[in-house]
C-alpha cells in the first residue's frame, strides 16, 4: 500500500480504504476529544479541589481556575497552612466521552430528574414529529409548485421572483407572527420549518426539472405523446431519482430548522430537553441529545440513501458505489 | 538491375493511370438498366414526403441567421433518402423541421399532402444522442409510443415483442438502456419508432457516435429493415461512404445559406454488401460528393475558424531517430 495510491487525484478508492477513512472520519474527532478529555496536560484550564486545605471558600468537587488555585496555593503555603489539594480539569461544558456515553444510555432507562422532565426519547419522538409534519406540508406544495415550475416557463415566472425575495427572510422572523396566528403549542414550530424549507424547496425542485435532458421530451413528441401527457409521462419519472436526493438534502436543512422553531411559543422537543439540562449545567445530557440528534439525522440519511437503490434501479449514480 | 527497376516504375505507372482512367471513364451520372428501372418504378411510387420553398431564419441576439433557404425535394413511398452536407449547413434544423420539432420561416411541408404542424406518431425519429427512456425496460420504452396513442398494454406488448425480435433484441427486453452498448441502444431507439408504424422514419446522424465495426453492422441492419417492411426514410449524415451505402437519393446541401445543390440518384445498384464499396459508380458517387461538399477554394468566414490555425512543426527528436 503505497502511499500513493491513497492520493490519486479524483480517483475512487478501494472498498477497503473508503471503510477505513469512513470509521476514521468518526475517530479523529473522538480521539481528539479523549485526548482533550484524559490527557491531563492537554487543555484542563480548571483544577478540581479535592481537599479545600485552608482555603476558606473552597469547597471539595468545587471546580476552580488554574491560575486561582495557584495563587490560593502560593498564599497558603507563605502562610504555612494547609495547602489545598485537587486535580486538573476541564470546564463543566466539557464532560469527557465515558460521561456523555453513560448520559446517552441512562437518558433512556432512568426517569428524568425533574418530576414534569420529559425522557429523551418522548422529547425526541415530539421533536421528530414536528420534522415530519413541516416537510410534509412543504413538500406537498413546493414538489407539484417546483415542478410546475420547471415545467411552464409561463408558472415559473409568476412564481419565481416572489419567491427569490422571500427566502432571503429568516425563517425565525416569522416566528412571532406564527404565535400569534397559530397560538402557542406545535402550530408555530410547524410553520418555521415550512417557511425555512419550501422556498427553497420550490427553487431546487424547478431547476432539477429544467436539468431533464429536452430531448427525452422530442423523443416522447416524436411518438405521439401529447403535450399534458409528457408532464406525467416523462418530466416526473425522468426527474425522480433527482428528486429524491433533493429531498435528502431538504430533510436536512428542514432538521437544522429545528432548534429554532422549538423555541417558539412553549418550549418543546429536544430543544426544551437541551436547554432544560443546560440550565442544570447537566452537560453530558446536552451532549448525548446533540450525539442523539445527528445519529437519526445520518442514519435516516443513508437510510433513504440505500432505499434510493432499490426504488430507482436504473438510476447510475445511485448504483455507482 | 537498373533498367528492370526503370521498367517496374513504367508499368506501375502505367497501371495508376489506367485506374485513373478508368475512374474517370464512370461517371456517377451513369446508370445501368437495372438502376434505372428502379429509379422509375421508385419515381412512380406516391410522394410521401413533398418539401417546397422551405426557409429558416434563426432570430439571435448577434442578428438573423439563415439556416434553410429555397428548399425542394420530395420522397417517395419506401425510398431511402440521404441528407449530406458539412456541418452547420443546417441538416439538423431541416430534419427538425420535418419532424415538427422546430418551426419553419417560409415555405411548406407536406406529409401525404397534408402540411405538417408539429410532431406527431406519422413521422418517427431517431437521435444521435441516445434518448431511450432511461427509467424503462427495453421493452417499455418499445411499448411507449403505443400507450402514449392508448393502445391497450397487453397488445402494445405483443407488438413490442415483434419488434424487438425484428431488432434481435429480444433477449433484452428486461434490462434497462444503462446497460446497452450505444449500437444496441440505437436498434432499440428504431424498434421504438418504428412500432408507432409511421409514414417516415427521420434519423438524425443515428450511428455518429458509433465505432466504425458496429456502425458497419448497423447499416446493414438498418438496411435489412428498411427492405421488409413499409416504410421510408429520411437519413442524415456527414459520412460519405454511408450515404452512398445506404440510399437511393443523395440530397446534397451547401452552408451558409442551407440550400440543395443537387439531389443524386446513387447509380450503385441494390441489393448493397460492402464489396460495392470499391466498384466503379460507388468511387464516381464518392467523387462527386468530395467535390461538392469539400470545394478547392475554402470559403472564409467571419470570425475564428480552422482555418486561422496554422501549426508550424518542430521537430523535438534526433534526425537518426527515425520513425518511416
Ligand atoms: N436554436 C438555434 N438558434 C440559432 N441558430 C441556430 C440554432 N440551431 C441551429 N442554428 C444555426 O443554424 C445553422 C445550421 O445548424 P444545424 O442545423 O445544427 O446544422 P448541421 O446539423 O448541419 O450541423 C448553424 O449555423 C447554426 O449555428
Ligand atoms: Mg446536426
Amino acid at each position: 500500500m503505497s502511499l500513493a495510491s491513497w492520493f490519486a487525484v479524483r480517483r475512487e478508492l478501494s472498498p477497503n480504504k473508503r471503510k477505513l477513512l469512513g470509521i476514521g472520519s468518526f475517530l479523529l474527532p473522538l480521539i481528539f476529544w479523549c485526548a482533550v478529555s484524559y490527557v491531563p496536560f492537554i487543555w484542563h484550564p480548571m483544577v478540581l479541589i479535592s481537599n479545600p486545605g485552608a482555603v476558606d471558600y473552597f469547597q471539595t468537587d468545587m471546580l476552580v481556575d488554574k491560575d486561582v488555585f495557584k495563587d490560593e496555593l502560593a498564599n497558603m503555603q507563605a502562610a504555612n497552612k494547609a495547602a489545598p489539594q485537587g486535580v486538573p480539569a476541564n470546564p463543566i461544558y466539557l464532560p469527557a466521552p465515558h460521561a456523555v456515553a453513560k448520559a446517552l444510555y441512562t437518558g433512556f432507562t432512568h426517569a428524568p430528574e425533574q418530576r414534569d422532565g420529559m425522557w429523551l426519547h418522548e422529547s425526541l419522538w415530539h421533536s421528530i414529529q414536528i420534522i415530519f409534519w413541516g416537510f410534509l406540508i412543504s413538500s406537498l406544495i413546493g414538489v407539484p409548485l417546483g415542478i410546475l415550475c420547471g415545467t411552464y416557463t409561463a408558472i415559473s415566472r409568476l412564481f419565481e421572483p416572489f419567491i427569490e425575495f422571500f427566502r432571503y427572510l429568516p425563517a425565525p422572523a416569522f416566528g412571532a407572527l406564527a404565535v400569534a396566528i397559530l397560538g402557542i403549542y406545535d402550530g408555530p414550530k410547524i410553520a418555521i420549518i415550512v417557511i425555512g424549507t419550501l422556498f427553497q424547496q420550490i427553487l431546487i425542485i424547478a431547476n432539477t426539472t429544467r436539468k431533464l435532458d429536452y430531448s427525452l421530451l422530442e423523443a416522447a413528441l416524436t411518438l405521439g405523446t401529447s403535450k399534458f401527457k409528457l408532464l406525467i409521462h416523462v418530466i416526473i419519472p425522468g426527474i425522480l431519482p433527482e428528486l429524491y436526493r433533493d429531498q435528502r438534502i431538504l430533510l436536512g436543512w428542514a432538521w437544522t430548522y429545528l432548534i429554532v422553531a422549538e423555541l417558539i411559543g412553549t418550549s418543546s422537543g429536544i430543544t426544551w430537553f437541551i436547554t432544560q439540562q443546560a440550565r442544570y449545567q447537566h452537560f453530558d445530557n446536552v451532549y448525548a441529545a446533540i450525539i442523539i440528534i445527528g445519529i437519526i439525522g445520518l442514519g435516516g440519511d443513508l437510510l433513504l440513501a440505500a432505499l434510493s437503490k432499490t426504488l430507482f434501479p436504473w438510476d447510475r449514480s445511485a448504483n455507482k458505489e | 538491375m537498373d533498367v528492370n527497376l526503370d521498367i517496374n516504375v513504367v508499368s506501375k505507372n502505367n497501371i495508376a493511370s489506367k485506374l485513373e482512367a478508368s475512374k474517370t471513364e464512370v461517371s456517377y451520372l451513369a446508370q445501368t438498366e437495372a438502376v434505372k428501372s428502379r429509379f422509375d418504378r421508385l419515381k412512380a411510387r406516391e410522394v410521401i414526403l413533398e418539401v417546397k420553398g422551405l426557409g429558416k431564419v434563426y432570430k439571435t441576439a448577434k442578428g438573423e441567421v439563415t439556416a434553410l433557404k429555397g428548399i425542394n425535394f420530395k420522397t417517395h413511398r419506401r425510398e431511402f433518402i440521404c441528407v449530406i452536407g458539412p456541418s452547420g449547413c443546417g441538416k439538423s434544423t431541416l430534419i427538425r423541421i420535418l419532424a415538427g420539432l422546430e418551426t419553419h420561416s417560409s415555405g411548406d411541408v407536406l406529409l401525404d399532402g397534408k402540411p405538417v404542424t408539429g410532431p406527431g406518431r406519422d413521422r418517427g425519429m431517431v437521435f444521435q444522442g441516445y434518448t431511450l427512456f432511461p427509467w424503462l425496460s427495453v421493452k417499455k420504452n418499445v411499448m411507449f409510443g403505443l400507450e402514449m396513442n392508448d393502445i391497450g398494454s397487453n397488445e402494445a406488448a405483443r407488438e413490442a415483442d415483434l419488434w424487438l425480435e425484428l431488432v434481435g433484441l429480444e433477449k433484452f427486453a428486461s434490462a434497462y438502456p444503462h446497460e446497452l452498448s450505444g449500437g444496441m441502444k440505437q436498434r432499440v431507439a428504431i424498434a421504438r419508432a418504428l412500432v408507432n408504424q409511421p409514414r417516415i422514419l427521420l434519423m438524425d446522424e443515428p450511428f455518429g457516435a458509433l465505432d466504425a465495426q458496429s456502425r458497419a453492422k448497423m447499416q446493414a441492419h438498418l438496411l435489412e429493415i428498411w427492405r421488409n417492411i413499409d416504410i421510408t426514410i429520411l437519413f442524415i449524415t456527414h459520412d460519405l461512404d454511408e450515404a452512398i451505402f445506404l440510399a437511393d437519393r443523395i440530397l446534397v446541401l451547401k452552408a451558409h445559406p442551407g440550400e440543395v445543390q443537387e439531389l443524386i440518384e446513387v447509380p450503385v445498384s441494390r441489393p448493397r454488401n460492402a464489396s460495392q464499396f470499391n466498384s466503379p459508380e460507388f468511387l464516381a458517387t464518392k467523387a462527386r460528393l468530395e467535390a461538392l461538399i469539400h470545394p478547392p477554394a475554402p470559403v472564409v468566414e467571419e470570425g475564428i475558424n480552422d482555418e486561422a490555425v496554422t501549426p508550424r512543426m518542430i521537430r523535438f527528436v534526433n534526425v537518426e531517430d527515425n520513425v518511416e
